[in-house]
């Protein structure tokens, strides 16, 4: 279901008007009000009347997460404090956290567009949500929170309770609808099955995952296990939390909310800006945020855009599922590599379980890339000949794509160590050990 | 229906209009509001052609209006009731609003034309027993009244006013304000209204710009505005 028919299918003319308006008066804003972008205004010659396309915003540099944490806390808000009725922190996923800040009208918004991201993977007032997100400085929780009441649906604010917990409420409050990290979705998907909970019992049917890439095999694991249909939604909270992008019942990329926000894609290492197609870092402009507008800021978060309308009939232009951080990026032996393309290619050898960590080390001058993966539970450990056969597949198929020799090892079911259901993917000891 | 992009506009040498973007779609009334001297007049008069943007793109249903001379706009279905009114003092009623007519009057359509007085007076049942009354000598609202029937005159598919309670008492404001309601519903005129009185203004549009020395600096839903802290203690005195 579309939520807001007139701006979700509003025509792409009308949609670039409309962009357009709201950043020259979130630019003429913040050169008035956040002296940060007075000064970077300044000093690169920017006269905010002067952007008069979207392709002009590349004149301006971008803002970071650096920028961000050098103006702690309130640094780049934009409005007094007084005007200000939320404080949020980021996750924090990569370094210090950061503070963000929201108006009455940001919040109205927030709830508005999370109502979008919950209708188009078929939430009504019927339903009852659990929103297993963390309730607290982390905007998840409330951002969900607060579109799942403006649909009507009743809500059950479980936040980070113990994925055991989660399926007692899940199966008494007869819960339809899960929202979560999928990390945490499959922690409580192992649960249900050491549990060995009757599916019948539970009636849920759709799951909205978001805050942490996730492959398409997590996404059919996930489903089987939990019997749903689950949607990935993307956001971060320094543009606004949950709520900047998310898929439709095609499943065929994430519709960004294009009367909020402006997209571009980069090459993280030069900066420049992409052609739509050709996968990159997605940058982010606000134009309706009033307490904390970001102007191109950097999300660190790799995809490409989709410019080919969706036949669910909304016109947004969509993004690329997100595979991976451009900053869990690592060189190895000169090869430029992501975690999501060794998940892919573990994706395809059977046996193995969406769990996975990469570890990095220098040994005698040489770096070696090791990749734990966990084996289901089918697989009896003394079956030496198949988990041989495993690890050489692995090996084999990872030379063939990229040219470099790597270390397989095959662990039990559920023996990476798990951070409140994640994984760290990717462990760089070369640095340490000199 | 109605589209603005990036349009500058000057006085001479002064840049008033800094590269302003708006729209307006069909069936709305959209509020302008701004202190004074903030170049919300001079949007309109840009509009009409009367001061033509040096840069920029004025697009009226799709077709691009930004150097056609005043007359061609107003037949093309723009039309404008300006600042302070500007009605013909020493004509009657009736006379002024047949000059709101003269782009379209011929002999041919006279009867049309005549017609579209019922329209006016169906409108503003004040003015029926004054049409032949000098307009100089109406009240204030009255004179208002006459100003936007002259404008209607031309059959506009989109009004633009200016200032429209200026110099107003309150309650003939608001009369004047239900009328612009009921023009938008009854007629389907697109409204797009200047305004000081902001508060009341908001009350009745659908959205809303606020500018800032030639620039727009927040736009959005009524709702949006009436919300907006900063709006509230500049234009809404809370």
């Amino acid at each position: 279901m579309i939520w807001n028919i007139e701006y979700e299918t509003m025509a792409r003319e009308d949609i670039r008007q409309l962009q357009i308006e709201r950043l020259q008066s979130t630019l003429n804003r913040v050169y008035k009000n956040v002296p940060y972008y007075k000064a970077l205004f300044d000093e690169y010659h920017i006269i905010p009347e002067e952007i008069n396309s979207i392709a002009d915003l590349r004149q301006i540099p971008f803002t970071t997460k650096a920028t961000l944490r050098e103006n702690y806390p309130y640094g780049m808000f934009a409005v007094p404090l007084r005007e200000v009725v939320r404080i949020h922190s980021s996750s924090g996923t990569t370094g210090k956290p950061t503070v963000v800040g929201y108006t009455r009208n940001d919040l109205k918004h927030w709830s508005e567009l999370m109502a979008r991201v919950l209708a188009a993977a078929g939430v009504t007032k019927d339903d009852t949500v659990q929103i297993a997100f963390d309730y607290g400085l982390f905007t998840g929780g409330f951002g969900f929170h607060y579109g799942a009441e403006l649909i009507g649906a009743s809500v059950v604010p479980t936040s980070l309770a113990a994925p055991e917990k989660q399926i007692h409420i899940m199966r008494d409050y007869r819960t339809t609808v899960l929202a979560c990290s999928p990390s945490f979705a499959l922690a409580i998907a192992e649960k249900l099955k050491e549990l060995k909970i009757n599916r019948n019992e539970l009636v849920m049917r759709i799951g909205i995952f978001g805050s942490e890439p996730w492959s398409e095999k997590l996404r059919s694991s996930i489903q089987n296990d939990l019997f749903i249909d689950a949607y990935d939604t993307y956001g971060l909270s320094e543009i606004m939390g949950p709520g900047v992008a998310s898929e439709c019942d095609r499943k065929n990329g994430l519709h960004l909310f294009e009367d909020h926000y402006i997209a571009e894609i980069i090459d993280p290492d030069t900066g420049k800006v992409l052609p739509p197609g050709e996968m990159g870092e997605l940058v982010l402009t606000t134009i309706t945020k009033e307490a904390m507008p970001m102007i191109r800021y950097r999300t660190g978060d790799l995809t490409k855009m989709i410019e080919e309308s969706c036949p669910c009939g909304r016109k947004s232009l969509r993004l690329a599922r997100f595979t991976t951080r451009s900053d869990d990026m690592f060189i190895i032996h000169g090869v430029k590599l992501f975690p999501s393309q060794i998940e892919s290619i573990l994706a395809t050898v059977e046996h193995t379980e969406p769990h996975y960590q990469l570890i990095i080390e220098r040994e005698g001058g040489m770096d070696e890339l090791e990749i734990q993966v966990e084996v289901s539970e089918n697989i009896v450990f003394d079956e030496v000949k198949k988990l041989m056969k495993i690890q050489d597949e692995i090996k084999q198929r990872i030379f063939e794509e990229y040219g470099i020799h790597v270390k397989v090892k095959l662990v039990e079911s559920k023996r990476l160590e798990r951070t409140q259901g994640k994984i760290k993917r990717v462990i760089d000891r070369r640095n340490q050990q000199q | 229906m109605l589209r603005i992009q990036n349009i500058r506009s000057f006085y001479g040498n002064l840049l008033v209009l800094k590269n302003l973007s708006l729209h307006i779609n069909e069936g709305e009334i959209v509020t302008l509001i701004g202190a004074n001297g903030s170049g919300k007049s001079t949007l309109l008069k840009s509009i009409m052609g009367l001061l033509p943007p040096r840069q920029g793109l004025i697009v009226f249903q799709d077709k691009d209006i930004t150097h056609l001379r005043t007359e061609k706009i107003v037949r093309l279905g723009i039309a404008l009731v300006p600042e302070g009114r500007h009605i013909f003092a020493p004509l009657s009623v009736q006379d002024n609003l047949l000059l709101g007519s003269y782009s379209r009057y011929s002999f041919r359509n006279k009867s049309e034309v005549m017609a579209d007085f019922d329209r006016i007076f169906d409108l503003f049942p004040h003015l029926v027993k004054k049409r032949k009354q000098l307009a100089g000598t109406l009240s204030g609202g009255e004179q208002q009244m006459l100003a936007i029937g002259r404008a209607l005159m031309s059959r506009p598919r989109i009004l633009l006013l200016d200032e429209p309670s200026m110099g107003l008492a309150p309650i003939i404001v608001e009369d004047i304000f239900a009328k612009i309601t009921k023009l938008r519903s009854e007629e389907k005129t697109t409204i797009l209204l200047v305004e000081q009185n902001a508060e009341m203004a908001l009350d009745i549009s659908d959205r809303g710009y606020v500018l800032e020395t030639g620039k727009i600096v927040f736009q959005g839903p009524r709702e949006d505005l009436l919300e907006n802290a900063e709006i509230k203690r500049a234009y809404l005195g809370k």
